[in-house]
């Protein structure tokens, strides 16, 4: 059993800890039965981005190899199992793992490529974001799916587990993320306490002194490189099959890419909790904005300007990264973890 | 035959000769000094040998096996660890965290190698601080991390590049004393120095390095009696 | 590993092109015959763009040259700089030519501003929350533009708008071709400036030795506000430069940035000659490949490009390894 800093929080309180983990999964477990439709759809779109960042924070926050090019993934994977479903009648689920199994292979070849050559920082971050740029390129311009037109889930006009739809309830849909987020946190867990774990935080930490100590620096990299997008691509699938519609600019576009990150920076890049807590906080506070934005209430007139305009939204995540990347560094577990050994040391005297 | 046979060991850089058929041989359980004026090529020495250079001339034989110009972490694997001149901590993680991932080159269990890690913790003095981040250790507590780091993958050749700079006498005495204790475990050290009251102490035997070429080999003794490594490197007090 | 890389890879391009020019001589003599037009035209069409290109990619370098950060908000700033030409425009009906000093000067005061607030907190932080901090400045700067003159795309159509003059067959359209010269000599001054006035030259020292220079005197805090200033007003002014010719969107800074990217590692980053060396050939590279890559986007040559320097010479043309 490792006792590790990062997860501070569940080890030193072990007994509360654990009952609030599982007090929060009783809690997200019945919640769908007191929510109204907007409600749901916000819960889902918090755990889709909770389950998103935490794949992200996989390769990124534990192995330390920045990536700004994750959309690529989850583009695969949507349009993957899509374009199985369409053209050759292929059940979603079957090709959610095709997708993934692509994406990975993908992504492992993207990181060969990189890794191999050394590259490192700022450089890496570079070549996945320009591999996923081209990504984008192509799909816009391949006739095979579509181009920029896109590819249309058809519309079973009702339920199915099997079929991966569901039309007259969203709740379904609820679980299944629910289930992918809790899934990836766990994956995120016990790797963090297992060999693989440690050496892609040494890995994280100081690249040269892991090979010193043995650490395959190559095959540990392109391990973090291979989950990461693998899970990252089932996300993908779940987008396609819950908003029936896919195209380039949405599965593979520029700003998801940074959209993915942006939860696990501010909760806190490599920590277990910060994806989510980082997703609870944006995408309501986004929907939010949409919302006000779209009707602003008589009591904000100042808002009346702006109704209607797009951008609003984005401009205010654009503020929250700047305002958490200087005061938050760490994000807010890291924030957390900072107060709490401040207060360990006020109490050793 | 020598644990480690160094044969003729070239390194360029660029149009810059590192390294210029050095030869030299470590034999078991004995400490073997390195010395020389900055830029000599000792840290290149090391770097080459462990794989994070490639050579461009010449061999490294361990335990009769060529190792030259395998992989770092495929050196560890192979018995011989390095140590840092500038430590590299992990600097976020614990100070048991730091051991742990040392010692998971021998094994991936996590409790054996946790018990592991605290024994190694105990033998280099760093009891009581497992939980601390390595990035809030002052400088010796650092660099007996980094030996204890080194240590955990039980190596049969050990590395140690400079580890007695920035010390005061106190704890160079005890950085010695931890050296010899490591040296009577088992291992076998090669150890990079400045400190000569540090490495003529400790060493068995002493190799000079100067512009990148062996230019004396002995013990503490006659290397501190000897012209040429006085003129260019000593000068003329007695070290003995 | 490295020795290997550089010569085999050139020397089997080289040994494939020559192969397949042979092979196929004469149908290339008659596709010549009908292309050549197109090609000197993308030619010409690319070393004007490239200057664009580069004056923006200088700007990038000097910032991270002397204050070490990638600014990623480098393609925000420009768009700032065409919507600012573009208000003035509409609004007074000034030239686009004539407000380039307002534009720049506009630029320069935002840029150091962003410096003083945002960036200088976050000097000693890590790379990439450097990055992600310029990243959501340019989330901030584009959305602002967005919000305030909506997305429809906008023209402006000013007097030298349409004009061009015709060597041979090739139309050498005015507006790019000030774009270029603009851009040009703006790098030429800035280099001179750099190398021959006292504060040019202490923003150089500041560059290679941040604690030397400040041991001598040079007020470093102010040296940043300055080149990061700088580096924005290059960018502004590209911007304004372009609008004579362009279509202006809020969002036209995205696909700038990944050109720019491209530009600043193909010259090596940190290299300013570089920057100014990549950006011709980046043009270059994406209006030839807009010919020989038809209908797709053209900036998949550039991609191409971009990631193959990446894999094999992340250092660039002229930087340093």
């Amino acid at each position: 059993m490792g006792k590790f800093s990062v997860e501070h929080l569940i080890r030193t309180r072990l007994n509360w800890g654990l009952a609030l983990i599982i007090l929060g999964l009783v809690i997200l477990l019945i919640l769908p039965q007191f929510l109204g439709p907007f409600l749901l759809s916000l819960a889902i779109l918090i755990l889709f981005w909770a389950y998103l960042g935490q794949c992200w924070n996989i390769m990124t926050g534990y192995t330390g190899q920045f990536s700004f090019g994750h959309a690529a993934y989850f583009g695969i994977g949507a349009y993957t199992s899509t374009w199985l479903l369409v053209n050759m009648g292929i059940n979603p689920w079957i090709g959610m793992i095709i997708g993934g199994i692509f994406a990975m292979l993908f992504g492992l070849f993207v990181g060969f490529l990189a890794f191999r050559s050394g590259l490192r920082g700022i450089y890496f971050g570079l070549t996945t974001f320009a591999f996923s740029m081209v990504l984008l390129f192509l799909s816009s311009n391949l006739a095979i799916i579509n181009k920029t037109m896109g590819i249309q889930v058809p519309l079973i006009g009702g339920d199915s587990w099997l079929l991966f739809q569901f039309e007259t309830t969203k709740v379904p849909y609820y679980y299944i993320i629910l289930g992918m987020m809790v899934v990836s946190n766990i994956v995120v867990y016990f790797i963090g306490r297992s060999k693989l774990g440690y050496y892609f935080k040494a890995i994280r930490e100081d690249q040269d002194a892991a090979a010193a100590l043995g650490v395959n620096l190559l095959r540990y990299k392109m391990t973090g490189m291979g989950i990461s997008s693998f899970l990252t691509a089932l996300g993908g699938t779940f987008y396609a099959q819950y908003f029936y519609y896919i195209d380039p600019d949405l599965v593979f576009g520029f700003f998801l890419n940074v959209e993915i990150l942006l939860g696990p920076v501010l909760g806190g890049v490599g920590t277990l909790f910060g994806p989510a807590m980082g997703a609870l906080i944006l995408t309501p506070l986004s929907e939010l904005t949409r919302a006000l934005i779209r009707q602003p209430p008589g009591f904000l007139p100042f808002l009346l300007a702006l109704q209607g305009r797009a951008g609003v939204d984005i401009m205010l995540y654009g503020l929250i990264l700047v305002v958490v990347i200087i005061f938050l560094p760490q994000g807010l577990v890291g924030w957390i973890r900072q107060l709490r050994r401040r207060g360990h040391r006020y109490l050793e005297v | 035959m020598g644990l480690l046979e160094v044969k003729n060991l070239t390194k360029f850089f660029g149009g810059l000769r590192a390294l210029n058929n050095v030869n030299m041989e470590v034999d078991k359980g004995e400490i073997l000094g390195i010395i020389g004026s900055n830029g000599a090529g000792k840290t290149t020495l090391f770097n080459n040998i462990t794989g994070f250079y490639r050579p461009d001339g010449g061999q490294v034989l361990f335990k009769g096996e060529n190792i030259t110009g395998l992989k770092p972490h495929v050196v560890c694997q192979r018995g011989i660890t390095r140590t840092f001149q500038l430590v590299k901590p992990f600097a976020e993680l614990t100070v048991l965290d730091n051991v742990m991932i040392g010692s998971f080159i021998r094994t991936s269990n996590g409790a054996e190698v946790r018990k592991k890690a605290q024994g190694i913790l105990d033998f280099t003095g760093l009891r009581g601080r497992e939980e601390q981040l390595a990035k809030d250790l002052t400088i010796p507590d650092r660099k007996r991390l980094e030996l204890a780091r080194a240590l955990a993958t039980e190596p049969e050749l050990l590395l140690l590049d400079e580890v007695m700079s920035g010390l005061n006498p106190t704890e160079s005495a005890a950085a010695q004393e931890l050296v010899r204790k490591v040296r009577d475990g088992g291992v076998t050290i090669l150890v990079v120095e400045h400190v000569m009251r540090a490495v003529m102490s400790i060493s068995d035997r002493i190799i000079v390095l100067h512009y990148g070429e062996v230019i004396a080999q002995g013990t503490p003794k006659e290397i501190s009696q000897n012209e040429r490594v006085i003129e260019s490197y000593l000068g003329r007090a007695s070290f003995a | 590993m490295a020795l290997n890389k550089k010569i085999v890879l050139p020397s089997l391009i080289a040994v494939a092109i020559l192969a397949l020019a042979l092979i196929y001589h004469q149908s290339l003599a008659d596709w010549w015959q009908v292309n050549a037009v197109v090609v000197f035209q993308a030619l010409v069409s690319g070393l004007f763009m490239g200057g664009i290109y580069s004056l923006v990619a200088i700007g990038f370098t000097l910032i991270l040259g002397v204050l070490g950060i990638i600014n990623f908000a480098q393609g925000a700033l420009m768009v700032v700089g065409m919507y600012v030409t573009l208000w003035l425009f509409t609004t007074y009906g000034i030239d686009p030519y004539l407000s380039l000093p307002i534009s720049v000067l506009v630029l320069f005061l935002v840029g150091a501003l962003i410096q003083r607030f945002t960036i200088r907190p976050i000097m000693d932080a890590p790379t990439h929350n450097q990055l992600l901090l310029t990243l959501g400045i340019t989330l901030f700067i584009v959305n602002l533009i967005l919000v305030l003159f909506k997305a429809d795309p906008r023209i402006i159509q000013s007097d030298i708008s349409g004009t061009r003059m015709f060597i041979g067959e090739v139309m050498i359209s005015f507006p790019r071709l000030v774009a270029f010269a603009g851009g040009i000599t703006i790098a030429t001054a800035l280099f001179l400036f750099m190398g021959k006035t006292d504060l040019g030259k202490a923003i150089r020292a500041s560059a290679e030795e941040r604690e030397g220079s400040a041991l001598v005197g040079i007020n470093v805090k102010r040296i940043h506000l300055i080149a990061f200033g700088l580096g924005a007003a290059c960018a502004g002014a590209a911007g304004t430069l372009m609008t004579p010719f362009s279509t202006l969107t809020p969002t036209a800074g995205d696909t700038f940035i990944m050109i720019m990217f491209a530009v600043v590692v193909l010259g090596g980053m940190g290299n300013m000659l570089g920057s100014l060396l990549g950006g011709i050939i980046i043009g270059l590279v994406e209006s030839l490949g807009a010919v020989f890559l038809p209908g797709s986007s053209r900036l998949l040559g550039v991609f191409v490009v971009f990631i193959l320097v990446l894999l094999f010479r992340p250092t660039g043309l002229l930087g340093k390894k």
